[in-house]
């Protein structure tokens, strides 16, 4: 602590670095902006919080999954292949347990489809799909589990309200265990 | 090292024979052996060392590499040439579109500190190379002041250093497969590894930025292709995290985040986001792939925990192990790792006889909180086949499971996943040895 004091008094006036409104320190850093910090600012609250702009269709999406090629990895209509499938899936339970865990079986939120879908994928262009691709790649995902219609737009407001058939499926061990 | 690779015959003493047994099938008082011990002075009165394979003596030479200059010293020192099979294994050589493992070969290794080289390492895209000038880190959202430092900036904060071990939620998960997965240890507990790390207490720049109230987790992210994100309680970032710039003494290995990385010790390795560019202070999670997804146990309820965090207590024996074998009875030190993320090792024990009688085993200075501690034991084989294992207990009591007691808390397994098989389930269970009447060395389930 004394070694931070110091550092607040020697450095940070000296530099001219403070920044009035936080509490002691050298601040080496340099205040940034919601203007500046916007193009990596991408988080998706399960409650949607953060969703761009923008929308898309199941049928958009085939295309879309058609055009960038994601069959290649995860096979015909999201079957299967070497990135894993998106359809599928058998039950959790302890009597009849197929623990593979996919999106129609176990994945919570909806939001982390399209989250995932925009910072990760195509895995050898991530970042490159426009905010409508991703709406309908998330869309197309959803219709072929069955989870929305095949006519559903999934867009900022209706994404959050899917219900997730495994929505319940999880306990938190935190605080617990910490 | 292959099956039937003795490299274990210099450590026989047949003097041995004669130590008090401290458990069953020849677990021995090892301060007999080092030291002051009985046995080692006796062994000196008499004068007559014994060659436990019975050859004569041949007389000395001079090495040709005592006859002439070596090689120049390199800038960058590489291991001995010798070394060579002391390396990785893959799981993704060829960068195919998934995920990259790279397991620690603990067989090949002592101490606790693990070289940099070869830290165990998963990556979903490739080990991702950021230029250091370029690379920018920012922390915001719920914060007085958001604020942007280049890693010049976070170098001129006080330090610390630290060493903790590293573990992948993914580790040991062979352990669940149903017939005992025939493989080393490498490949069986590859995914965890100890390194000494320094950098800058997290708590340190969110001091600085301003943590408004509001704020219970924050969102860790990536540079790397997935732009990897996971989402951590404030209260371990105000307590032991670090942003870590240096790895073993030097900047990080590019697969271990260079130049920056977040340190969490004790928790789960994918929290410890590698090539950090953003934190953000938010009310609650942001439900990341890796946190509902990955990372999410299945109990036999049907139910997954969700948000696991620290590893909780494990160690195995890394010598003997598959692929080390034994070419005769006599004395051989059993050595191995234990840790724990919720703090020291208490005690390691290790037993003999499959778990029918167990002996604390030397825990080698020093013992740190959420860091490797090797443990040692002194063992006189008989030539009969015996189980070899070990049981940690860390300081907060926890005791390391059998594969029992795993499996029925999370529900039975079904199917024997390939080695490489992903399977997210936090298996700290007791592993189990096998060693035949021939010195050869088996996973087997006891």
């Amino acid at each position: 602590m004394c070694m931070r004091k110091l550092c607040a008094i020697a450095l940070g006036l000296g530099l001219g670095l403070g920044v009035a409104s936080a509490a002691d320190g050298p601040h080496f850093g340099r205040p940034i902006g919601p203007a500046d910090l916007a193009p990596w600012d991408i988080s998706i609250a399960p409650d949607g919080v953060g969703l761009p702009p923008g929308g898309g269709t199941p049928a958009q999406g085939a295309a879309v999954y058609a055009d960038h090629g994601c069959a290649a990895c995860h096979g015909d209509k999201g079957g299967g292949g070497p990135g894993g499938a998106l359809v599928g899936g058998g039950p959790l339970n302890p009597t009849d347990r197929d623990p593979v865990k996919l999106i129609g079986n176990y994945w919570p939120y909806a939001t982390t489809i399209f989250d995932f879908v925009r910072r990760a994928m195509p895995w050898q262009q991530p970042k490159t799909l426009t905010d409508n691709e991703v709406y309908a790649l998330t869309a197309y995902v959803l219709a072929i589990n069955k989870i929305i219609g095949e006519e559903d737009v999934m867009n900022a407001q209706t994404l959050p309200q899917v219900k997730m058939p495994n929505r319940d499926g999880f306990v938190s061990r935190y605080p617990d265990k910490h | 090292m292959p099956i039937g690779e003795d490299i274990m015959s210099t450590r026989r003493n047949r003097r041995g024979d004669s130590a008090p047994q401290v458990a069953g099938n020849g677990l021995i008082d090892r301060r007999t052996l080092i030291g002051r011990g009985a046995l080692i002075a006796g062994a000196m009165t008499t004068g007559v060392p014994t060659s436990p394979t019975g050859a004569a003596a041949e007389p000395l030479t001079n090495g040709p590499w005592s006859l002439a200059p070596g090689v120049p010293i390199p800038p960058y020192g590489q291991p001995s040439k010798f070394e060579k099979k002391v390396v990785r294994t893959l799981s993704n050589p060829n960068l195919e579109p998934r995920g990259s493992a790279a397991r620690t070969p603990h067989h090949l290794l002592d101490g606790t500190i693990t070289p940099n080289g070869l830290h165990f390492v998963i990556a979903r895209g490739g080990e991702t190379t950021v230029d250091p000038d370029q690379h920018r880190f920012v922390i915001h959202g719920l914060v007085k002041q958001p604020m942007e430092y280049t890693l010049d900036a976070l170098h001129r904060y006080p330090m610390v250093s630290r060493v903790t071990f590293l573990e992948c939620g993914g580790n040991s998960a062979p352990l669940y497969s149903k017939q005992p997965l025939q493989a080393s240890v490498q490949a069986i507990h590859g995914l965890s590894s100890c390194a000494e790390w320094s950098g800058v207490l997290l708590s340190t720049l969110l001091d600085e930025a301003g943590v408004d109230p509001k704020a219970k987790w924050l969102i860790a992210e990536g540079a790397d292709l997935p732009t990897m994100n996971r989402s951590i309680p404030l209260g371990k970032a105000m307590d032991d995290a670090m942003i870590a710039l240096y790895q073993n003494g030097e900047a990080l290995n590019p697969s271990n985040g260079y130049p920056m990385r977040l340190l969490l010790p004790g928790y789960e390795g994918n929290m410890n986001v590698k090539w950090l560019r953003r934190i953000k202070l938010v009310e609650s999670p942001v439900m990341a792939i890796n946190e509902t997804k990955q990372y999410t146990i299945l109990l036999a309820s049907g139910k997954a925990w969700q948000f696991y965090f620290p590893q909780e207590v494990k160690s195995f024996i890394t010598r003997p192990s598959p692929g080390l074998n034994m070419a005769s009875p006599g004395y051989y030190e059993i050595s191995g790792v234990a840790y724990s993320g919720n703090g020291r090792i208490s005690k390691v024990e290790v037993s003999a006889d499959g778990g029918k009688s167990w002996a604390p085993a030397a825990l080698q200075a020093p013992v740190l909180s959420k860091a490797f501690t090797r443990f040692r034991m002194a063992w006189n084989w008989d030539g009969r086949p015996v189980i070899l294992q070990s049981r940690a207990t860390d300081e907060a009591g926890n005791v390391q499971p059998t594969r029992d007691a795993l499996i029925a808390e999370r529900g039975p397994p079904r199917g024997t996943p390939n080695v490489a098989a992903f399977t997210m389930e936090h298996f700290n269970a007791i592993t189990s040895w096998g060693v035949d009447a021939k010195g050869e060395v088996s996973h087997v389930y006891a």
